[in-house]
């Protein structure tokens, strides 16, 4: 079979984050802080996808990133495909996991919670990981990460 | 250092319970005593809770600490713009331990794990209340003897008391079976609902409130439904008089059963109640004293072996 020219340039050494939704692209991009980042990174959007009709994709150079670093973006993206690259070659493919603990990531949505008031860093813990669920350590509400508010 | 504070008693094992219970009982034979001496303890009431606040200052000062701190957030510095966790840090440096009653959800937690002393939650937002959980334990205690197999009647506001849902936890080592009453608009959450079940917890839901329904019941828990819980006041206005508890539902009462109400009462139980056998809201109350004298010297690291052989006792 013939191979079809790639729709974003190949990466010499770094990680592909690919099958991002297209519309949470800007949402990786700031849980990742990449806006920050001093490699060179490609960005890619709206391009088509079999599996997705339409994705996102990014592309870091010489940048890996720890698991825990990675897990959050199963707060928004849980199914996307991670690859390490190396030389060229896809050294290692990754699923991103639920962690059993957010620490600063979402917003409690609970207004009276301390953490809405005060300085101060965020922490959820899982309550059922199949149904997304959550629970504020300070305040106890429990809130369905579908609904969670990025910080 | 072990972080000693009291936050809440959800997680409290059954030995811990009936430890502190034993403790406070103590302080009931002999509430007037030196163990505390030279110590200081400082009452920071970021909300108003007068009748919380003279509870602990009483157990403090019946122990012979010195007590220090604020009844209203108007004087202190928060209104300056001051976050919790300066405020805690400098009251620190004065004091050996903070008894914190605070309006938002999770403060007392967040400061427990800032602050260099023992915390004791005396109430966080509508979070958690465990002074008032324990007081409520030992009067149950007290009245019947035993905290086991009990008929436990909740009645009124079961949406936002707070104090109904950690009673409804902390009663889950002694099995009990609740009866929840109250109007569509408070009735139990759902999720606590799930918690009974998970926990092995039978509970009856009903809307009915007469004689013949409490009949069987050891313990009928009153509550106020609290005007500063609603954000919709004709909500509010719907709900207040829905379950008054009058004199003359009593007469098929068990003779063991016992009235409780966290206090304070607006009109949910009638006054002639009072000077029945079954109202005990008031010795209630005086129980909260012994209750958090024992909270106060757990969270400095007092054992009750320490308060057995007590030598400060004043007679």
């Amino acid at each position: 079979m013939k191979r079809q020219e790639l729709q974003v340039a190949a990466l010499e050494n770094g990680t592909v984050i690919d099958h991002i939704p297209s519309s949470k692209i800007f949402e990786v991009i700031n849980l990742l802080h990449l806006e920050k980042a001093e490699a060179s990174i490609t960005i890619g959007f709206n391009l088509k996808s079999k599996k997705m009709g339409t994705k996102g994709i990014i592309k870091v150079a010489d940048k890996f990133f720890s698991d825990e670093e990675l897990n959050q973006l199963s707060v928004i993206t849980p199914n996307v495909t991670l690859c390490i690259i190396h030389d060229y070659e896809v050294t290692e493919k990754k699923t991103v996991c639920m962690p059993d603990e957010l620490t600063d990531i979402v917003r409690c949505p609970n207004p009276k919670c301390i953490t809405n008031n005060e300085p101060m860093k965020t922490r959820l813990h899982v309550v059922d990981k199949e149904a997304g669920l959550f629970q504020c350590h300070y305040c106890n509400k429990v809130l369905s990460i579908a609904d969670a508010k990025l910080l | 250092m072990e972080n000693r504070s009291l936050v809440t008693i959800a997680n409290y094992s059954k030995e811990k319970i009936l430890y502190l219970l034993e403790m406070a009982h103590e302080f009931e034979k002999h509430p007037n005593r030196k163990i505390l001496d030279g110590k200081v303890v400082a009452t920071l009431f970021f909300e108003p809770s007068t009748r919380t606040r003279l509870s602990f200052e009483t157990a403090a000062g019946r122990l012979g600490a010195r007590v220090i701190g604020f009844a209203d957030p108007k004087v202190t510095s928060g209104t300056k713009g001051e976050t919790l966790k300066d405020t805690i840090m400098m009251v620190s440096n004065y004091a050996d331990i903070i008894v914190m009653r605070h309006y938002l959800e999770g403060a007392a937690q967040y400061a427990s794990e800032v602050a260099p002393v023992p915390i004791v939650n005396a109430g966080d937002g509508a979070n958690q209340h465990p002074s008032q959980t324990m007081l409520d334990l030992y009067s149950i205690q007290k009245t019947q003897g035993t905290l086991d197999n009990l008929n436990i009647f909740l009645v009124g506001d079961l949406k936002y008391g707070r104090t109904v849902h950690s009673l409804l936890t902390a009663m889950r080592h002694f099995n009990p079976t609740f009866h929840f009453i109250a109007p569509d608009e408070l009735a139990m959450p759902e999720s606590y609902k799930t918690y009974c079940r998970q926990n092995g917890i039978r509970f009856v839901e009903t809307k009915e409130f007469n004689a013949d329904v409490l009949s069987d019941a050891d313990i009928i828990y009153m509550t106020r439904v609290q005007r500063e819980r609603f954000t919709d006041l004709m909500e509010y206005e719907r709900v207040k008089d829905c379950y008054l508890l009058k004199e003359d539902m009593l007469f098929r009462a068990r003779a063991n059963m016992k009235i409780l109400h966290p206090l304070p009462r607006v009109n949910e139980i009638e006054y002639s109640i009072d000077d029945t056998r079954h109202a005990y809201y008031f010795q209630q109350a005086r129980g909260g004293l012994f209750a958090r004298q024992a909270l106060i010297c757990d969270a400095l690291g007092i054992t009750l072996e320490d308060i057995k052989n007590d030598k400060t006792i004043i007679l």
